[in-house]
C-alpha cells in the first residue's frame, strides 16, 4: 500500500454569514494586481444563484472535469489530440463577461470637475482599458438572491429541478457557499495543461501553476469544472488558488481560514491511497462517487497505514497530525462533510458540512419547534426541495448522504439543547444517527466551539529525505521549468525536450511518484509573491543559472 | 552593387540565423516567464475562434509549402515525373489558398486587436513591430505566388530562389541566383529575415514551445516541493 498525504479543508456552511471577509483578504494577498482584477481565488456565492463565473456549473457548456468514455476517464473537453488541435482558440474559454468586467472609479473627477450646479461624481471606468463603462455585472451580483427569480432561473442546478420545486424552494431558503480551488486528488486542470505547468505537490497535495513553464495555452481555465484557474491577462499566464502554501508550509492556516469571521473552516491532513484514486474516479454511477472517494482515504489510526505512510516517506508528525485532523474527523468519522460536485470526477478535497439552518428556519417559520428532534427529522425528510438542491451540490443528486449528514447535525442540536436546558438526555437521539454521546459531544466541540487549535492541525513542511542534488539549496515550488520533474521513475518530461519516456505508459491514468522518492525541502530562495505586483521580475521568481549574474532583459 | 548583393544574400541570412538562435536561447534562459502566447481570448472570443485557427492552420500549410518548394530540388520532382505544369498549378492553388487563409486570419486578428479596446490596451511595443512585418511578409509572398500565375511570367523560382536557399545550408551562398530574382521575391526574403530576427524578442517565441510532449505524458503531473523533481533525482539541465 502506498500512502500520500493531502492538506484538505472542510467548511461548515451553517456558520457562513456571507460577509466576504475571506474573499477580500484573499484578494489582498494574492490577486490585487494588474491582470488579475477579475480573479477571486476565494469567492462566496449565494445559493441558489448563478455563481462566479456565471453558471459555471453547466458542464454541457464549459466542459470542465472528466467524463467516462468506454470505462476510461478522459477530460470532458476531449483527449490530448483534441486539446492540441484547439490550441489556437479554446472553444470553451469563458470571457471576462462571464466573470465580470472589472471597474474602478474616476475619483479625480471629484476634485477636477468644472464648477457647476451639480455635485460631481466619480464615474465608473473599465479597469481593463480605462474607458468609461457601465457596470452591468459583478463578482457577486446576485448576492443574497439579488436580481430575483429571473437571475435564479439561470442557476444550472435549479434548471435540473422542476418549475414547481423552484418556486417553493425560493420561498424556502438560501445559503452561502464559499469556494476556493478544491486541490483535487484527480485534478482535470493538471490533466489538460499541454505544457505540464500545473502539478500536484507530492508532499501536501497542493495544486500549483509553474509560472515559468506556463505558456498561456489557457486550457486549464476551461478544464477546471469549478472554474478556479484564472488567466492573468497582463502576464499571459494562468494563476490559481495556492492554498496559501507558504503559510501551510509554516504550519499556519490559509488566509481565508485565518480571517474567516464565522470560524467555519477546518484544515487538516488526509491520508489516501493514490493507487485507488483512478478506479474511484471512474465508477460508473455518479452517485457512487462520494462513497468511492471515501474509499480512497486511509485511517491513520490503523497501525498498518501508519507503517505504510512512513515507508512512503511521510514523516511521523504528519501521521500524528492526520490522527488529530479535524478534516478527517468531519469527513470519515462523523460523515457530516460532503464533497462539492463529486460528479465532476476530480475528487475534490475541500468538503462542506451542509447547512441545516435553512431547514430549522423553515420549521420555525411554520410555527414548529425548530429543535425538537422529531419535528426536525421529519422536516429534513419532508423538505425535499432544499434536500434535493443540496444533493445536486454535494452528492450528484443522491439525497441519502445529505439527509444522513443533516440528521446527524440535527441530533447534535437536539442533544445539546437538552444538555443546556438541564433536561433529561435521550440516548436514542444519538443512536438514531449512529453516534454515541461522547461522539456527539466531540462533534459539538468541533463544530460549535471550534477552537483555533482544533480547527487547524497543520504539520510543517517536511524535511527532505533525498539530498539536494546540486547542493545549492536554492529552489522553490514554482521552480523547475524544463526539468524532468513530472515523471515517475525518472522519465524526462517537458515539451520539446526530446524526452526519454522509457517504458512509460502515457495512458496510465495516475502516475504518482514512487515511495520515498524526491522529497526535499528548500525554503530558501523562494520569491515572496505577496509583495509581487506582477510587473517587475523579482529575484528568485525565475530560475537563476548557476554561477551567472542576473541581468534584466529589455523586453 | 555586387557588394550589396553579397551582403544581403550572402551575409544577412547567417546574421539572421545567429540572432534567431542566440536570441531565443538568451530569452529562454533569462526570460522564461516571457514565453507565452499572451492570449487575448479572455477579452474577445467570438472573432478569435475564427481568426486564430484560420491564421495558424493557414500558416502551417504555408510553412509546409515552403519546405516543399525550397528544399525539394526540381531534379527530384522531374525524376518522379511530376510535370512542370502540374507542380506549379498545385503550388498556386494549394499555396495560394493557404496564403489567403493566413492573410484573412491575420487581417481578422488585426481587426479585433484594433477594434477591441481591451486588446488594444494589451498590445505591446513588440506587437506593434511584429504585426506590420508579418502582414508585409505574407503580402509579398502572396504577390510572388500570384505573379507566377500570370501568362507573362517566365520566372521559375525553383531554379532561382530555391537554389539560393539550399546553397545557404551548403555554406556556399549562390548570391547571383537570388540577385537575379524578381523584386517581390527579394522583398519577401528580406522581410522574412526581418521577421526571423525579431522572432526571439516578441510573442512569436510561443511557436517554439508547441507542447508536443503532451501527447505522451500521463494526465496528472506530480512534483515534489523541493527541487521539483520526483523520481530520478537528477538535476535539471542547464541550471
Ligand atoms: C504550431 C505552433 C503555434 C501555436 C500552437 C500557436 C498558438 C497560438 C496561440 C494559442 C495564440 C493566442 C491566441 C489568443 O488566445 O489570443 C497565438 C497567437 C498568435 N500567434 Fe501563434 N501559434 C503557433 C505558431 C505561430 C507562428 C509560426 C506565428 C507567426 C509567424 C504565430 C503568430 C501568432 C500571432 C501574431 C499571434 C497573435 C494573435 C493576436 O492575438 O492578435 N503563431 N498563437
Ligand atoms: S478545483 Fe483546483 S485542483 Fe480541482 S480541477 Fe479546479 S483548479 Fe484543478
Ligand atoms: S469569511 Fe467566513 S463567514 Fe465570512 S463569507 Fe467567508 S467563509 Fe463565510
Amino acid at each position: 500500500m502506498r500512502v500520500m498525504a493531502q492538506v484538505a479543508m472542510v467548511m461548515n456552511l451553517d456558520k457562513c454569514i456571507g460577509c466576504h471577509t475571506c474573499s477580500v483578504t484573499c484578494k489582498q494577498t494574492w490577486t490585487n494586481r494588474t491582470g488579475t482584477e477579475y480573479a477571486w481565488f476565494n469567492n462566496v456565492e449565494t445559493r441558489p444563484g448563478l455563481g462566479y463565473p456565471r453558471g459555471h456549473e453547466d458542464q454541457e457548456k464549459w466542459r470542465g472535469g472528466w467524463r467516462l468514455k468506454g470505462g476510461r476517464l478522459v477530460p470532458r473537453t476531449g483527449g490530448r489530440a483534441r486539446r492540441l488541435a484547439r490550441l489556437f482558440a479554446n472553444p470553451e474559454l469563458p470571457t471576462l463577461d462571464d466573470y465580470y468586467q472589472p471597474w474602478t472609479y474616476d475619483y479625480e473627477n471629484l476634485t477636477t470637475a468644472p464648477l457647476g450646479d451639480d455635485i460631481p461624481t466619480a464615474p465608473p471606468r473599465s479597469a481593463i482599458d480605462g474607458h468609461p463603462t457601465a457596470i452591468t455585472w459583478g463578482p457577486n451580483w446576485d448576492d443574497d438572491l439579488g436580481g430575483g427569480p429571473d437571475q435564479l432561473a439561470a442557476d444550472p442546478l435549479l434548471a435540473r429541478m422542476s418549475e414547481q420545486v423552484r418556486l417553493d424552494y425560493e420561498r424556502a431558503f438560501m445559503f452561502y457557499l464559499p469556494r476556493i480551488c478544491e486541490h483535487c486528488l484527480n485534478p482535470s486542470c493538471v490533466a489538460v495543461c499541454p505544457s505540464g505547468a500545473l502539478y500536484k505537490r507530492v508532499e501536501d497535495g497542493i495544486v500549483l501553476v509553474d509560472q515559468d513553464r506556463c505558456r498561456g495555452w489557457r486550457m486549464c481555465v476551461s478544464g477546471c469544472p469549478y472554474k478556479k484557474v484564472y488567466f492573468n491577462h497582463a502576464t499571459g499566464k494562468a494563476e490559481k488558488c495556492t492554498f496559501c502554501y507558504p503559510r501551510i508550509e509554516a504550519g499556519d492556516p490559509t488566509v481565508c481560514s485565518e480571517t474567516c469571521v464565522g470560524r467555519l473552516r477546518y484544515l487538516g491532513v488526509m491520508l489516501y491511497d493514490p493507487d485507488e484514486v483512478g478506479a474511484a474516479a471512474s465508477v460508473t454511477d455518479e452517485k457512487d462517487l462520494y462513497e468511492a472517494q471515501l474509499g480512497c482515504f486511509l485511517d491513520p489510526d490503523d497501525p498498518e497505514v501508519a507503517r505504510a505512510a512512513e515507508a512512503s516517506g511521510i514523516p511521523h508528525d504528519w501521521v500524528e497530525a492526520a490522527r488529530r485532523s479535524p478534516v478527517h474527523a468531519l469527513i470519515t468519522r462523523y460523515r457530516v462533510a460532503l464533497p462539492l460536485h463529486p460528479e465532476y470526477r476530480t475528487m475534490p478535497m475541500v468538503w462542506y458540512v451542509p447547512p441545516l439552518s435553512p431547514v430549522v428556519d423553515a420549521l420555525t417559520g411554520s410555527g414548529h419547534d425548530g429543535e425538537d428532534p422529531a419535528a426536525l427529522f421529519g422536516a429534513i425528510d419532508t423538505l425535499r426541495i432544499p434536500l434535493g438542491y443540496l444533493a445536486e451540490l454535494f452528492t450528484a443528486g443522491d439525497p441519502g448522504p445529505v439527509e444522513a449528514a443533516l440528521c446527524r447535525l440535527a441530533a447534535m442540536r437536539s442533544h445539546m439543547r437538552r444538555v443546556n436546558l438541564g433536561e433529561e438526555q435521550d440516548p436514542r437521539i444519538a443512536e438514531s444517527v449512529g453516534l454515541d454521546e461522547p461522539g456527539i459531544l466531540e462533534l459539538y466541540r468541533l463544530l460549535a466551539l471550534a477552537k483555533y487549535d482544533e480547527r487547524y492541525v497543520i504539520p510543517t513542511a517536511y524535511t527532505g529525505s533525498v539530498p539536494d542534488p546540486g547542493g545549492t539549496g536554492a529552489g522553490c515550488s514554482l521552480d523547475g521549468v524544463g526539468g524532468p520533474g513530472m515523471m515517475p521513475d525518472g522519465a524526462e518530461g517537458g515539451p520539446g525536450l526530446g524526452s526519454d519516456f522509457g517504458e512509460f505508459d502515457p495512458d496510465a491514468f495516475h502516475a504518482p511518484p514512487t515511495a520515498g522518492s524526491g522529497t526535499s525541502s528548500a525554503l530558501r530562495g523562494r520569491v515572496n509573491l505577496l509583495n509581487w505586483n506582477g510587473k517587475g521580475r523579482p529575484d528568485g521568481l525565475f530560475p537563476r543559472a548557476r554561477g551567472t549574474v542576473r541581468t534584466e532583459p529589455e523586453l | 552593387m555586387r557588394h550589396l548583393h553579397t551582403a544581403l544574400w550572402g551575409v544577412l541570412p547567417y546574421l539572421t540565423l545567429v540572432v534567431l538562435v542566440a536570441g531565443t536561447a538568451w530569452r529562454y534562459r533569462y526570460d522564461r516567464f516571457g514565453f507565452t502566447t499572451r492570449s487575448s481570448q479572455l477579452h474577445e472570443s467570438r472573432l478569435l475562434r475564427v481568426a486564430g485557427p484560420l491564421f495558424h492552420y493557414g500558416l502551417l500549410f504555408v510553412i509546409a509549402g515552403h519546405v516543399a518548394g525550397l528544399l525539394v530540388p526540381e531534379s527530384l520532382t522531374d525524376r518522379l515525373h511530376v510535370s512542370e505544369h502540374l507542380y506549379h498549378a498545385n503550388a498556386l492553388i494549394a499555396g495560394g489558398t493557404a496564403g489567403l487563409a493566413t492573410l484573412a486570419g491575420l487581417a481578422l486578428l488585426l481587426h479585433r486587436r484594433l477594434r477591441t479596446p481591451a486588446i488594444r490596451a494589451a498590445t505591446s511595443r513588440s506587437d506593434r513591430v511584429v504585426y506590420p512585418v508579418l502582414i508585409t511578409v505574407v503580402l509579398a509572398g502572396l504577390t510572388a505566388t500570384a505573379s507566377g500565375a500570370t501568362a507573362r511570367s517566365t520566372y521559375d523560382y525553383r531554379l532561382g530562389v530555391s537554389v539560393w536557399f539550399r546553397s545557404l545550408f551548403a555554406l556556399d551562398p549562390d548570391v547571383t541566383a537570388m540577385a537575379e530574382a524578381p523584386l517581390v521575391y527579394r522583398l519577401h526574403a528580406l522581410l522574412a529575415m526581418a521577421l526571423f530576427a525579431l522572432w526571439p524578442f516578441t510573442r512569436l517565441v510561443h511557436a517554439f514551445t508547441v507542447p508536443l510532449g503532451y501527447l505522451v505524458r500521463p494526465y496528472v503531473v506530480y512534483r515534489s516541493r523541493g527541487r521539483g523533481e520526483v523520481g530520478a533525482g537528477a538535476g535539471r539541465p542547464g541550471r
